[in-house]
């Protein structure tokens, strides 16, 4: 059976797209199913960094669409987990060395021999955002809880949609439950009431994901921290799993508070 | 494709000139006469509609007429000089198809007869509404001559140009211009109203900053003595 392509993408830059793809990827393969994480941020390339396969890279995409290789043999298979690969995007080309098709086959070929093929979209809504979302059967959207990723995201959903991919789902990164509790900071309820799509998960703010993301190890190879214990449980979440939501970080926006929101009485 | 809301035609003469609403967009239809003077009277219309098409597209038919690639530049001239831009011409006519072509203009299904471009609702009654069920997000648009209702939110960076009036069952939070043919007289509602910014007619307000964090309720707004002014809706 023919797998899922799910893009990650957020509009605007930096919010966590490459990192949740390195950990949803991890935390996908740890629980037995098949992984190839694309990224295709042609130019500014890090997933490879992330996961630790820089020095492995022989091929990328671009050289697969000019058919210098086979898919097969530019695909960086992780030293831990035999299911889980990666395919690197070209540093040195531009971005306009990857077309739509290109992606639609390229994802097209790793769905057959995968059961999640996760893309990495860069930041932004053109050419690159639309090459990333051209294979892909969902999206999923990440925001941090500032006013200006959230309305990004809005936007981008907004594309997704027009795109008939969407609307897709919602992962809120960084979230600081104390800045929260202060009330300080917008907190899950505030984000999906105004986006109006589902929640996947909450990730918090956790120094660990950026000391394991220079080592090249993604935080969810261990389960020590909330912030791995956050991508393993948006990971179950994709396979259908109903997995309760985290306390203080995530409860303000579970269900129940949603179905009461909708049915708020003055 | 069905009309969703039709601008009656006014007739100058032997000039006719028909503007639609269709699910697809704004579609001007150009019927028979002098095309010197349709495209006079065309000028005319746009400009008491400015703020109405201002930045729009349009579909435009001409039906079987012929046109040479003069006449066409000069149709397009005038839109463009309401900052109207055609996105496609559907004629019957193979003169014009080729000074389209030659244009750079996209060719629209032709249609069937030059009937099907009558209007569909009689011009007594030109207010159809467009009823959208979902939440309207930033850099999303909604331009339509009649009424408009939008059951879910209107974000911001989403903006609505309607003729007549707006109703949004939601929060109303981007930009809505209500009455943008010229009407004073439209409406916006909400259910929760603070746009970024609102117009009605000839009017523009801004919310008030400090309405974002306060009790929330039904308003409606409207034009009074010359300003626009919000009151709790209660639908009376
Ligand atoms: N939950 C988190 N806690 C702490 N740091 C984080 C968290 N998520 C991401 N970061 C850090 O934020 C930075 C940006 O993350 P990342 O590169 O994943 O974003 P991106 O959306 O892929 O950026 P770009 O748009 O440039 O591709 C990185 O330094 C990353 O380590
Ligand atoms: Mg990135």
């Amino acid at each position: 059976m023919a797998g899922r392509a799910i893009t990650i993408t957020s509009g605007k830059g930096g919010v966590g797209k490459t990192t949740v793809t390195a950990n949803l990827a991890v935390a996908l393969a740890l629980l037995g199913r098949r992984v190839t994480a694309i990224d295709t941020d042609i130019g500014l390339r890090n997933l490879d960094i992330i996961m630790g396969m820089e020095s492995r890279i022989i091929y990328d995409i671009v050289d697969v669409v000019e058919g210098q290789c086979h898919l097969l043999q530019a695909l960086i298979r992780d030293k831990r987990l035999p299911n889980l690969h990666l395919l690197p995007a070209a540093q040195t080309s531009d971005k306009t060395a990857l077309s739509r098709e290109d992606m639609i086959a390229i994802c097209q070929e790793l769905k057959a021999d995968n059961d999640f093929v996760l893309i990495d979209s860069p930041a932004g809504i053109e050419h690159g955002f639309q090459n990333a979302l051209a294979g892909a059967d969902e999206a999923i959207i990440v925001t941090t809880p500032e006013v200006s990723a959230v309305r990004s995201a809005d936007r981008i959903i907004g594309l997704i949609e027009m795109n008939g991919k969407g609307p897709g789902r919602l992962i809120i990164n960084r979230i600081k439950p104390a800045m929260v509790r202060r009330g300080d900071m917008l907190d899950t309820y505030d984000v999906i009431e105004f986006l109006a799509i589902e929640l996947l998960g909450v990730i918090p703010e956790d120094e660990a994901v950026i000391v394991s993301a220079n080592k090249g190890v993604p935080l969810a190879f261990e389960q020590s921290t909330q912030a791995s214990q956050a991508f393993h449980n948006i990971a179950r979440r994709i396979l259908g799993e109903t997995v309760p939501f985290m306390p203080i970080i995530e409860e303000r926006g579970g269900l129940l508070n949603r179905l009461r929101s909708l049915f708020r009485f003055p | 494709m069905t009309p969703a809301i039709t601008i009656p035609p006014r007739s100058n003469g032997e000039t006719t000139i028909w503007i639609k609403g269709t699910r697809k967009g704004l579609s001007i239809t150009l019927g028979e006469g002098d095309w010197s003077e349709l495209l006079h009277e065309l000028d005319l219309r746009l400009s008491q509609a400015d703020a109405f098409f201002r930045g729009s597209q349009v579909n435009l038919s001409t039906g079987k007429r012929d046109l040479d690639q003069t006449e066409l530049k000069e149709l397009m001239d005038t839109l463009l000089k309401h900052d109207i831009k055609l996105i496609s011409l559907r004629t019957g006519s193979e003169a014009a198809a080729e000074a389209a072509q030659s244009l750079g203009v996209r060719l629209g299904l032709p249609e069937a007869t030059l009937d099907q471009t009558a209007p569909r609702t009689s011009p007594e009654e030109p207010s159809e509404g467009l009823l959208l069920r979902r939440t309207l997000r930033s850099g999303q648009s909604i331009r339509h001559p009649g009424h408009v209702v939008i059951i879910g939110d209107v974000n911001p960076g989403a903006e609505i140009i309607a003729g007549g009036d707006v109703v949004v069952w939601g929060k109303l939070r981007g930009m809505v211009h209500a009455g943008a043919l010229g009407d004073n007289g439209a409406v916006v509602c909400a259910l929760e109203l603070t746009p970024t910014q609102l117009r009605i007619g000839t009017h523009i307000a801004t919310s008030p900053e400090e309405k974002k964090s306060k009790g929330i309720q039904p308003e409606v707004a409207f034009v009074l003595n010359g300003r626009i002014v919000a009151e709790p809706w209660s639908g009376k």
